[in-house]
C-alpha cells in the first residue's frame, strides 16, 4: 500500500517544499532593511492565541496605539513606523521562533513583546546572539539584565519590595505566600523570605499550585489554619479567579485577611468578580485612575480606539511607554542602528501616563514610581500609597543588605 | 518501471528533494523551520508505528519527546556552564550543588544514549504494567494522556532540577558550533533529515519482519493472537518502546535545532497535536505519518502568521473532516486516487492488494462490550 | 487530628465536583464507548448559559440556569451525536479524535462570541457563608455542589432502574446486538443517552461557576480528571464513578494537605495506574457475553 501512495506523497512533499521556498522568496524580496525607504519596520510579538492571549492582546493594542500616535505626529526621523505583528501563541519556543523571523526575515529595527518570564527567557538568546533589541513590558522577578533587552515594567524593588514595606508599615507581621508554580512566584518568594528575615516578619507557609489550577479548597484551608496577618499572592491568570472565589466562600474578607496581589490589574478584576476581590490590595506602578493630564489623554485615546468599556492597566501602559521611549532614543541617536540607539537611550526621560519615567543606561530598567492600590467596589483601583518619586531600578537588589546572597 | 522498483525509486526521489533541492532553494531561516518540522516527522513516525500499525493510541508521546529533549539539553547546559559550574537557571533557582541526576550528563555520549534509552525504558515499563493487564483501546489512550498531564506538572514543579516552566534554553555551544549561525543550522538540518530517513527505513524493515506482521495481527484481533499462543503484551510493549525511542530521538534533535526544550512542548495539547498530524498524514502508512508531521506544522506556521485565531478553526475542522471523510488521511486518499486512476487505465475491477486502508480497518480495539 | 478532620469536608467537596463532572461522561462513555473530548466544552456552554441568563434573572442565575443549561448542552450533544458520532460507534479512538476537533472549534467559538477574558456570574446571596465543621468552614457553595451531585446521581440511578427508557438503555449497554434483536430502537436510545449525558455536563458547568473561572478554557481544566474518574470507576458504572470520585477527591485533598498541589496531582495519577494493575477494567466490571 505504501508503493501506491508514495507517488502522491512525494508530489505533496515537493509541493510543500516549493511553497516554502515561495514564501521565503516573497518575504526576502519584501524584506528590505528596517530603515530604508519611507518606513521603519518594528516587530510586535505577543500571544494572540492560547491561554496568554487574554492578557497580551491588550498590550499589543496599546503598543499599536503608540505606534499610530507617533506616525500621526510625523513618525521617527521623518519616517513612518510599520508594525509587523506576530503571534507567540502562548508557547515559549514559538516566541523564540517568531523573534528569529522578525529579526532575520523582516529585519525589524526593534521588537516590542513578551509577557511571561518564560517567553522572555526563551527570546533572550535570540536577541543577544543576533544583536537586536527587545522591549519587554511586564513586571518580573528581577535578577536579569541583558544588554539587548529593555525592561519597561517594574523590577522587584519597584513592586514587591514596596508592597512588603507597605504590609510592614501596616503591622502585618505574619505572611502566607501563595503562588503559581513557575519562575516569577518562586523567585519573588525567595526575595520575600529574605526580606522577612531581615525585617522581623514571619513566613507561615509557602504554597504553589500548578498553572491553571482551579481547586483551591485545600490551600485555603491551609491558609485559614495558619491564621496569617496577610497573604502575598503571586498566582497567575485563571487561578486567581478560583482562589478568590473559594477564599471568600471560606469566610475570609479583605478586612479579616488582606491579600496583596502583584498579578491582578484592572483587566483581571472583571473576570474574578468584583464581589470577590473588593477591598484587596494590589501593587503596580500605574492604575487607570492615576492622576495627571498624560494619563487622562491616554485613557481617552485608548477608549476611543478600542471601545468605551475598555480599561487600561499597568502592563498596557508599560507597553505603550516602551514604544515612546524607543522612538525617543532613535530620535536622539539619529539612526535605528542598535548600538547607537542603546548609547542614546540611557538617561532619556519622558512624561508618560504613570508620571516621569527615565531609562537607566546601565541596567536597561526604568526609574518608576511604586504604587499600592485597593480594589474598589466599582472595579477600579484606588491608590492608597506611592513612593513619592521614581525609584531607581535595582534588578539584583544590590542596594539592599538583606538581599545579599540571593543572586 | 516495475512495481518492485517504484518504492526505492520514490524514496530516492524524496531523499534528493530533501537533501539537495531544499538546502539549495531555502534560506537558512526557512531551512531551520523545515528541520523543526522534520523533528516532528520523526516523532510522528513513531506514533504511526504504535497507533497505525499497532493500534495503540498514545496521547502521551510528548513525554518521551521531552525525555529525549531534556537529556540532550542537560548535556548542552552543563557544557555551556563549564566544568564545576552550575547552569544559569540553577543559580537563580537557589540550587547550590549539581543535583545527582545531572552528574552523568556531563558526558555527551551518555546524554545521547539516554535520549534513546530513557524514553524506551519508560515506555517499556508503562507498557509492561498496562498491556499485561490488558488495559487497551480507550483506556490506554486516557492513561497515556494523564501521564502527559502528570509529567508536565511534575517537570514544572521541579524548577531547580528542570528549569520549571521556562524549560532549558540559552545554548551557546552545540558540539563546537554556535547554534544561531547559518552554517550550524544547515548542518543540523542534514543531521535531522538523515536520521529521519534512516528511522523510516528501519521502521519499514520492522514492519516487513515477522514482528511487524504479528503487530498488525495484534491490532486487528488481540484475543485471536493470544489464542494462537503469542503474548500480545510483549509485542505491544516492544512496539511502544520503539515508538517512544523515536520520540526521544526527535526531542534530542529538536533541542539544537530550535534552541529550547520546555514543558509546553510535552503536555496534553502538543501530544494530541502529534496524533492529529499522524491522522492527517495517514495513520496506516509510515510515510503518511511522517509527512503529516511536516504538513501540519508547516500549515501551523504559515496560517498562524496570517490568521492566529483562524488557525484554531482550521485545525479543528481539518481534523473533523479527515476523521469523518478520510480516516486514512492524505496517504489513504492518495492511495485511493492512485487506485482509481489505475482502474481506469487498465479497465480492471478493484485492485487485488489484500490490505484495505478504509475506515473498517484496524478498528477491533473496541473498548465497549 | 483537627487538621485531619478539617480536610474531610474539603475532600468531599472536591469529590462532588469530580463526580458532577464525570457523571455525564460515564453515561456516554459507558453506554456507547464514545470518548467525548468535547464534554468539557459542554460544561463551558453550561457556564456561559448562566452568564447569559443573569441579564434577566440577576443573582438567581445559577438556579434558573440549571434546567436551561441542561437543555442547551443536551441539544449540543444531540447535534453532535446526529451529525457525527453515530457513524463511529465501536470505534472509540476515532470518536476521541473527532470530538477533540469539535472541542477546539467550540473553544474558539466561545472566544469569538464572549471574548477571551473570563466573565463573571454572581452567586446567589443565599450561598454566601458556610457551616463550621471540624475546624474549617464548609462553604454553602460547596454544600450546594455536594447536594447537586448527590441528586444527579440519584436521578440517574432512578432513571436507569425505575423507568422503561432507562431499562432499555441498560440493555443496550450490556449487549447492543441482543437489544436490537429484541426490538429496541438502539438509535433512539443512543440519542437519548447522549442528550442526557451532555445535559449533565451543562449542569456541572453551571455549578462550576460558583467556584472557578468562567472562560473559554473552562473545560480543559476538568476534562483529564473526569476521564480518570470514569476509567477508575469502570465502564459506564454509576456506582463505580461515584466511589472513584470519592476516593480520588479524598486522596487529592489529603495528598495536597501533606505535600503540595503539584505532587498531589502526580500521586493521584500513580494511584490510578497502580489500581488498574489490580483491576484493569476499573472498580466495577460490566459483565457481558458479547465477543470483543
Amino acid at each position: 500500500m505504501l508503493r501506491k501512495s508514495l507517488p502522491v506523497l512525494a508530489s505533496l512533499a515537493a509541493a510543500t517544499l516549493l511553497s516554502l521556498a515561495a514564501c521565503g522568496d516573497s518575504e526576502s524580496s519584501g524584506g528590505t532593511a528596517a530603515a530604508s525607504g519611507n518606513t521603519i519596520k518594528v516587530g510586535v510579538l505577543h500571544s494572540l492565541s492560547g491561554t496568554m492571549a487574554i492578557s497580551e492582546v491588550t498590550v499589543k493594542n496599546s503598543e499599536l496605539m503608540a505606534i499610530d500616535e507617533i506616525n500621526a505626529a510625523g513618525g521617527v526621523l521623518g519616517k513612518k513606523l510599520q508594525p509587523v505583528v506576530e503571534d507567540g501563541a502562548s508557547d515559549w519556543p514559538t516566541f523564540a521562533e517568531k523573534a528569529q523571523k522578525l529579526i532575520r526575515k523582516d529585519k525589524v529595527a526593534t521588537v516590542f513583546g513578551g509577557w511571561t518570564s518564560a517567553s522572555r527567557k526563551a527570546m533572550l538568546p535570540v536577541f543577544e546572539r543576533n544583536k537586536a533589541l527587545l522591549w519587554y513590558p511586564v513586571q518580573y522577578e528581577g535578577l536579569e539584565s541583558s544588554p539587548y533587552i529593555y525592561y519597561t515594567g517594574a523590577t522587584t524593588n519597584q513592586q514587591i519590595v514596596p508592597a512588603l514595606d507597605y504590609l510592614k508599615e501596616k503591622g502585618k507581621k505574619k505572611i502566607f505566600l501563595v503562588g503559581s508554580d513557575y519562575v516569577f512566584p518562586r523567585t519573588a518568594n525567595k526575595e520575600i523570605k529574605a526580606y522577612a528575615k531581615a525585617n522581623g516578619m514571619t513566613i507561615l507557609g509557602e504554597e504553589y499550585t500548578p498553572l491553571g489550577a482551579t481547586e483551591y479548597s485545600t490551600l485555603v484551608n491551609k491558609v485559614m489554619q495558619a491564621k496569617p496577618d496577610a497573604v502575598f499572592n503571586t498566582l497567575n491568570g485563571d487561578s486567581n479567579v478560583a482562589f478568590f472565589k473559594q477564599l471568600k466562600s471560606a469566610g475570609a474578607t479583605a478586612s479579616s485577611l488582606p491579600v496583596m496581589s502583584v498579578s491582578i490589574a484592572e483587566e483581571e478584576v472583571k473576570g474574578i468578580g468584583v464581589d470577590n476581590v473588593a477591598g484587596q490590595l494590589v501593587a503596580w506602578n500605574y492604575y487607570m485612575t492615576t492622576p495627571g493630564k498624560t494619563n487622562e489623554t491616554f485613557v481617552k485615546a485608548f477608549r476611543a480606539k478600542y471601545g468605551a468599556d475598555k480599561v487600561t492597566s499597568d502592563p498596557m501602559e508599560a507597553g505603550y511607554n516602551a514604544v515612546k521611549l524607543w522612538a525617543a532614543a532613535v530620535q536622539k541617536a539619529g539612526t535605528t542602528e542598535v548600538e547607537a540607539v542603546k548609547k542614546a537611550a540611557g538617561g532619556i526621560s519622558l512624561d508618560l501616563p504613570e508620571g516621569k519615567v527615565t531609562i537607566d543606561g546601565a541596567n536597561h530598567h526604568m526609574y518608576k514610581t511604586a504604587r499600592i492600590g485597593v480594589i474598589q467596589p466599582d472595579g477600579t483601583i484606588k491608590e492608597v500609597w506611592d513612593s513619592g518619586k521614581p525609584i531607581a531600578p535595582d534588578p539584583y537588589l544590590k542596594s539592599y543588605p538583606w538581599a545579599a546572597g540571593l543572586s | 518501471m516495475t512495481a518492485r522498483m517504484r518504492g526505492p525509486a520514490l524514496f530516492t526521489a524524496v531523499a534528493l528533494l530533501v537533501l539537495v533541492v531544499a538546502p539549495a532553494v531555502l534560506d537558512p531561516f526557512r531551512l531551520g523551520l523545515l528541520a523543526k518540522y522534520l523533528c516532528f516527522a520523526i516523532a510522528a513516525l513513531g506514533i504511526g508505528l504504535a497507533w497505525g500499525q499497532g493500534g495503540m493510541l498514545t496521547l502521551g508521546q510528548g513525554v518521551f519527546f521531552g525525555l529525549g529533549g531534556y537529556s540532550m539539553a542537560m548535556y548542552l547546559k552543563l557544557h555551556d556552564a563549564g566544568p564545576g559550574n552550575l547552569p544559569d537557571f540553577m543559580v537563580w533557582s537557589g540550587v547550590e550543588r549539581l543535583p545527582l541526576l545531572w552528574k552523568p550528563f556531563t558526558s555527551p555520549v551518555f546524554a545521547i544514549a539516554a535520549a534513546v534509552v530513557v524514553p524506551a525504558a519508560a515506555a517499556a515499563l508503562l507498557g509492561l504494567l498496562v498491556f499485561r493487564q490488558r488495559v487497551r483501546g480507550a483506556y490506554f489512550a486516557i492513561l497515556s494522556q494523564a501521564l502527559a498531564a502528570a509529567f508536565t506538572i511534575w517537570l514544572v514543579g521541579q524548577q531547580g532540577l528542570t528549569g520549571g516552566t521556562n524549560g532549558l534554553t540559552h545554548f551557546y555551544d552545540v558540539f563546537g558550533r554556535d547554534p544561531e549561525t547559518d552554517g550550524a543550522k544547515r548542518i543540523f538540518y542534514f543531521v535531522v533529515a538523515v536520521v529521519l530517513g534512516a528511522l523510516y527505513l528501519l521502521a519499514r524493515q520492522l514492519m516487513k519482519s515477522r514482528f511487524g506482521r504479528l503487530l498488525v495481527a495484534v491490532r486487528d484481533g488481540e484475543d485471536r493472537v493470544r489464542f494462537l499462543g503469542y503474548n500480545p503484551a510483549t509485542v505491544k510493549t516492544v512496539a511502544f518502546a520503539v515508538s517512544a525511542a523515536m520520540a526521544g530521538i526527535a526531542g534530542a534533535l529538536y533541542v539544537p535545532v530550535v534552541g529550547i526544550i520546555s514543558p509546553s512542548l510535552l503536555g496534553v495539547v502538543p501530544s494530541i497535536e502529534l496524533v492529529v498530524a499522524v491522522a492527517i498524514g495517514g495513520r496506516f502508512s509510515l510515510a503518511g505519518a511522517a509527512l503529516g508531521g511536516v504538513l501540519l506544522n508547516w500549515a501551523h506556521t504559515t496560517f498562524s502568521e496570517q490568521y492566529p485565531s483562524g488557525w484554531v478553526y482550521l485545525q479543528g475542522l481539518m481534523f473533523i473532516l479527515v476523521i469523518m471523510v478520510a480516516p486514512g488521511g492524505v496517504a489513504g486518499a492518495a492511495r485511493w486516487a492512485a487506485e482509481a486512476i489505475g482502474r481506469r487505465r487498465t479497465g480492471r475491477g478493484p485492485s487485488s492488494v489484500p490490505e484495505p486502508a478504509g475506515p473498517t480497518h484496524g478498528q477491533k480495539e473496541v473498548a465497549a462490550p | 487530628m483537627e487538621a485531619l478532620l478539617s480536610q474531610l469536608p474539603i475532600g468531599l467537596s472536591i469529590a462532588a465536583v469530580l463526580m458532577l463532572v464525570a457523571l455525564g461522561l460515564t453515561f456516554t462513555f459507558g453506554q456507547m464507548g464514545v470518548i467525548n473530548m468535547a464534554h468539557g466544552e459542554f460544561m463551558m456552554a453550561g457556564a456561559y448559559t448562566a452568564y447569559v441568563l443573569q441579564d434577566w434573572t440577576g443573582r438567581e442565575a445559577v438556579l434558573a440556569a440549571l434546567p436551561v443549561a441542561f437543555a442547551v448542552a443536551g441539544a449540543m450533544g444531540l447535534v453532535l451525536e446526529r451529525a457525527a458520532v453515530r457513524r463511529f460507534y465501536g470505534r472509540p479512538l476515532d470518536t476521541l479524535l473527532l470530538t477533540w476537533g469539535v472541542s477546539l472549534v467550540l473553544q474558539q467559538l466561545a472566544r469569538d462570541i464572549f471574548g477571551a477574558p473570563n466573565v463573571q456570574v454572581r452567586a446567589p446571596g443565599w450561598l454566601d457563608g458556610g457551616v463550621r465543621m471540624f475546624g474549617s468552614q464548609l462553604p454553602y457553595t460547596r454544600l450546594f455542589i455536594i447536594v447537586l451531585a448527590a441528586v444527579s446521581a440519584l436521578a440517574i440511578w432512578a432513571y436507569q432502574n425505575r423507568t422503561r427508557q432507562g431499562r432499555r438503555m441498560r440493555s443496550v449497554m450490556q449487549n447492543r446486538q441482543l437489544a436490537a434483536c429484541s426490538g429496541i430502537d438502539t438509535g433512539r436510545v443512543d440519542q437519548l443517552t447522549f442528550f442526557i449525558g451532555s445535559g449533565l455536563a451543562g449542569v456541572a458547568g453551571v455549578a462550576l461557576t460558583l467556584i472557578g473561572p468562567i472562560g473559554p478554557n473552562l473545560g480543559t481544566y476538568y476534562i483529564v480528571d473526569a476521564f480518570l474518574v470514569v476509567v477508575a470507576g469502570g465502564l459506564g458504572r454509576l456506582r463505580g464513578a461515584v466511589i472513584a470520585a470519592l476516593a480520588l477527591g479524598l486522596l487529592d485533598s489529603y495528598a495536597e494537605f501533606w505535600t503540595d498541589a503539584s505532587l498531589a496531582k502526580v500521586i493521584g495519577f500513580a494511584a490510578i495506574v497502580v489500581f488498574l494493575q489490580a483491576r484493569p477494567q476499573g472498580l466495577f466490571v460490566l459483565r457481558s457475553r458479547a465477543l470483543t
